[in-house]
């Protein structure tokens, strides 16, 4: 929803004086902790990301966040003017906001990645695609976690 | 440092293979602790690449959140025979290579 320049500041006076400090952010997708935000905003910038054409195929409930397959594939019909760039992928709640980056090109034919994941707790994981326009689309999926990986101890 | 690579080893030119990798690592996150509270130092896998008669068709950074004996499987089209070169590169100076050829009819 656009919001006018008058609407803003009447909307952060209020909450101002309503004693709440006003966050405004360009959230890429709703309730993300904000190492998530950093982590996406260092790869995008300050291009929009829109929702779609990135599909996200992982396992809704996972017993054991220490190898949790994911295929992340675009609609893409990778041709040479239209093709997907790179694949980004980020999650909420692991020590560390990103998991991979993968660079494509239009010789890749289908833009469609597959690899094993960590996850350290139920959390949401974000895909985002760079298309040759330089178009970010995201999708996001939510997992829970029953077992969690990255942080335990050694035996 | 061993490396299973599966690759067609035919295809009709133009067609779009997938390709799968998997290689041994430990990729030890750098978050873990031992029983005394030790930190354990990060070891892992940053970066992978496959080139096809040396021309980069697949280029990925990984990080802590890969999970252990990274498996990455992508696609890539057929153009010509010849041979596919998979690289990994990861902390401590870790450097493994394989590769797999292909013959385009």
């Amino acid at each position: 929803m656009p919001t006018t320049r008058r609407q803003f500041l009447s909307i952060a006076g209020g909450a101002t004086v309503a004693g709440t400090i006003p966050i405004v952010t360009l959230r890429p997708l709703e309730a993300t902790p904000a190492t998530l935000s950093t982590a996406i905003r260092n790869v995008v910038g300050e291009a929009q990301i829109r929702t779609g054409k990135v599909k996200l195929d992982i396992p809704p409930l996972v017993e054991n966040g220490n190898t949790v397959p994911m295929t992340v594939s675009v609609a893409s019909p990778m041709t040479a003017n239209d093709y997907v760039k790179s694949i980004h992928v980020f999650n909420e709640k692991n020590p560390q906001p990103n998991i991979g980056n993968f660079y494509l090109n239009p010789s890749s034919g289908r833009a469609q990645v597959s690899t094993r994941i960590r996850l350290a707790d139920t959390q949401k994981v974000v895909a985002i695609a760079r298309l040759s326009d330089d178009t970010f689309w995201q999708v996001g999926a939510d997992i829970v976690v029953t077992l969690a990986a990255c942080t335990e101890e050694m035996n | 440092m061993a490396a299973l690579i599966n690759v067609p080893a035919k295809a009709k030119r133009g067609d779009v293979i997938e390709i799968r990798t998997l290689t041994s690592h430990i990729m030890e996150t750098g978050f873990r602790h031992t029983a005394d509270g030790a930190l354990v130092p990060r070891d892992i896998i940053t970066s992978f690449t496959c080139r096809y008669n040396g021309t980069e068709v697949f280029r990925a950074d990984l990080f802590p959140a890969i999970a252990a004996n990274p498996y990455l499987s992508f696609f890539t089209v057929a153009k010509e025979s010849g041979k596919l070169e998979f690289e990994w590169i990861g902390d401590n100076g870790y450097s493994s290579t394989a590769s797999a050829s292909i013959t385009v009819e």
